[in-house]
């Protein structure tokens, strides 16, 4: 029910946007802001479900599907559903960081994992490695390529942020 | 090591830079110190690469540690350490004079890290010598100019970012679409790779085709002859600071890839290409100039001006003698120093007025003689008037016509300097040495502003026409450069055994055979040049080091 309701909501979205002029600004805004009670409610608890699957895909992009691009896209997906059901400033409450910043540090990262490599001499963006014991998890493989991963995350979840949150702040 | 470091440092630096301008993004302070400081960084880092290209020829990066043709190399022989060194001090000119032009408002929404990015686009595209790698480049590159070219929203603004937009589109898709055509028939996009390949390739037709491609891909950012038009469109309608950038920077990334395509990958079938070069540099140096005589305001006017000198650079290359070639790279230098600082010069007395169309302003001799001295000097170099820059540039590429007794084109040069002298001298006569007509409004808030930041306006404009002057003094050294430069690029086995060092340039290695179906299904010995390669590497880089 509560579904259905959204999707229609979506097609009006769509109806609507084709026509965005000085008068319909207000129109757009009630359709953008979600009011629906059952996924205002939801969101509390899909909020974190949906930011794990992210690390999960984030992490799994080592070796298999996934990675950093489509792991930043499912939290961004996460944080906007969340701004489209309260408002942008909880959902920039929510993130703490400002999404701007975001960009700059995955900027810094991906960078610094082709940097990294050149401090012990290798060419820039040579995978480099190194192995640490944590007690309960075992051995851990660390390297730069994790790390450029880590910066496309970032920045991926930093840009639709932008996005998002400024369509919506309009 | 310190050669891998210094050739990366200019694609690095920008990104540094640009990262921590968005972390920053709140304070204005911040931005443009931050912004300027960059730069300054960037234009050492580009002389520490010209340091080492002089001693060492071609410096060579194989990023990630993949040899080439497989992985993404950075090649930075003599012509890139130039473009990168040109591009360094355009960016360090052009953010002192942004930090007393451009408005807060255009800064608060990122005017500095956008111009980090349009540079890390640029040098990255003069840096790679991966043809795919080159689009990647050229499309940061076009991202950030077309958010700098749109930025604060005027609409005129918006009217020549659509133009420039559209033609600069389409010309990404013919590169990507040629990129395809050229993996899909030789299996590389290494340029080193490449040009061996395309050396021996069976099917010469199909090379022809190729170089077209390329040749209506780069063209058009260069904007040459009949794909021009989205330049004099839109190069007037941003802030001055934007514009000089781009009308040092942005056409030149495309004259560079047109001499590395036309050097380095098509140098085979000289008889079309190089003819057809020939003629599209004689008829873009010919249309340019006649459009700018038509125009009546000072940025126009200039605009057009690029487009008839795009055809001076073609011009050495079409002629493809060392001593031609020797006179593009030196037009080059001259003409990104002098045509920048026109722009900034005109966007000094374009805000004294409000705007930059001739018969509404004048008296600019009178009122500011500093600002007239500055635009007399980089007029005249740009027309060509020993001893300045221009001269020692246009005497040069017409030595090499007359040697390679192409006289049609010396001509048309020699016609072009003229008429190009003409417009300067409009431009002169109309700003500057006229009095300020009756109906000229004069904004004396402008007058104020201009005066109380003189350091920033006028210092870069006076370092740009010093190093014009410099460049005529120091004429001789420059030519040798530009000649060492010119003998590198026409001795393209420099090149491709710099990149690619295991490879031994004998005759039965640059023979290289299409893999047909025939030879691999009959008899399964086809052994491709490459898998030859594999073995005698080192095991250990082609894995990763890790399970």
């Amino acid at each position: 029910m509560g579904m259905s309701q959204q999707t229609i909501r979506w097609n009006n979205f769509h109806r609507e946007s084709l026509a965005i002029g000085a008068g319909h600004t207000r129109k757009l805004e009630r359709v953008l802001k979600m009011n629906s009670v059952i996924l205002k409610t939801a969101i509390r608890f899909l909020l974190p479900l949906l930011m794990l699957s992210s690390v999960f895909l984030f992490l799994r992009g080592h070796n298999e599907p996934g990675g950093g691009f489509v792991g930043g896209l499912a939290a961004s997906g996460a944080i906007a559903l969340y701004a489209m059901t309260h408002s942008a400033s909880a959902a920039r409450k929510v993130i703490r960081i400002p999404p701007r910043a975001m960009i700059g540090a995955g900027l810094l990262m991906s960078l610094g994992s082709g940097v990294v490599p050149m401090a012990f001499g290798h060419p820039f963006l040579t995978g480099t490695w190194t192995t640490t014991h944590i007690s309960g998890l075992g051995e851990l493989h660390l390297g730069t390529p994790l790390l450029f991963d880590l910066g496309v995350y970032c920045v991926v979840t930093g840009v639709t942020l932008v996005f998002v949150i400024s369509l919506l702040e309009e | 090591m310190i050669q891998q470091v210094a050739v990366i440092l200019p694609i690095v630096l920008p990104l540094a830079t640009m990262a921590i301008l968005l972390l920053v993004w709140k304070s204005m302070a911040a931005q443009k110190f931050i912004g300027v400081i960059g730069s300054i960084l960037l234009l050492l880092s580009a002389a520490l690469l010209i340091w080492l290209v002089d001693r060492e020829d071609i410096l060579v990066l194989q990023m990630g540690s993949w040899p080439a043709p497989f992985g993404i190399t950075l090649v930075a022989d003599r012509l890139s350490s130039i473009m990168v060194m040109l591009a360094g001090l355009m960016v360090c000119a052009v953010t002192v004079y942004s930090l007393a032009t451009v408005d807060d408002r255009r800064v608060q929404f990122g005017f500095h890290p956008l111009v980090q990015l349009l540079l890390m686009g640029v040098c990255g595209a003069f840096l790679t010598g991966d043809l795919f790698n080159l689009y990647v480049w050229f499309e940061v590159m076009l991202i950030a100019s077309f958010v700098l070219l749109t930025l604060g929203s005027e609409r005129g603004q918006l009217e020549g970012a659509i133009k420039y937009v559209t033609l600069n589109l389409i010309s990404s898709a013919v590169f990507l679409a040629a990129i395809g055509v050229i993996y899909a028939a030789t299996g590389t996009l290494n340029m080193a790779d490449l040009a061996l390949k395309l050396r021996s390739f069976p099917d010469e037709d199909v090379v022809s085709v190729l170089a077209m491609l390329f040749l209506i891909a780069f063209g058009t950012k260069a904007a040459v002859f009949p794909l021009f038009f989205w330049l004099p469109a839109s190069y007037h309608t941003p802030p001055a600071a934007v514009s000089a950038i781009f009308a040092g920077l942005l056409t030149k990334v495309g004259v560079y890839s047109l001499i590395r395509a036309f050097t380095l990958l098509f140098a085979t079938d000289l008889v079309f290409t190089h003819n057809l070069l020939l003629l599209i540099a004689g008829l873009t140096m010919v249309t340019g100039v006649l459009g700018a005589m038509a125009q009546s305001e000072i940025r126009r006017i200039l605009s057009f001006h690029i487009v008839s000198q795009i055809g001076y650079m073609l011009m050495g290359l079409a002629l493809f003698t060392t001593l031609a070639l020797a006179g593009s790279i030196f037009y080059i230098i001259h003409h990104i120093v002098v045509k920048t600082n026109l722009f900034l010069i005109g966007g000094i007395a374009e805000r004294r007025f409000g705007n930059g169309r001739l018969p509404e302003i004048g008296g600019l001799y009178r009122s500011t003689p500093v600002l007239a001295t500055l635009f007399f000097l980089s007029a005249m170099s740009l027309a060509g008037i020993p001893p300045l820059s221009g001269f020692f540039a246009k005497l040069m590429l017409i030595r090499g016509g007359l040697e390679a007794e192409s006289y049609t084109i010396v001509f048309a040069a020699l016609l072009v300097s003229l008429l190009t002298l003409y417009s300067m001298t409009k431009i002169w006569a109309e700003a500057f040495w006229k009095p300020t007509p009756e109906q000229a409004i004069v904004d004396d808030a402008a007058s104020d502003r201009i005066r109380n930041n003189r350091l920033c306006l006028f210092g870069p404009t006076a370092l740009l026409a010093s190093i014009t002057v410099g460049i005529g003094v120091m004429a001789g050294p420059l030519m040798n450069a530009s000649i060492a430069t010119a003998e590198q690029l026409l001795d393209a086995n420099v090149y491709i055994e710099a990149v690619m060092p295991r490879h031994r340039l004998t005759e039965s290695d640059a023979a290289f055979e299409v893999p047909n179906a025939e030879s691999i299904l009959s008899d399964g010995e086809f052994v491709d040049v490459r898998d030859s390669k594999l073995d005698s590497a080192p095991p250990s880089i082609y894995g990763p080091p890790h399970q």
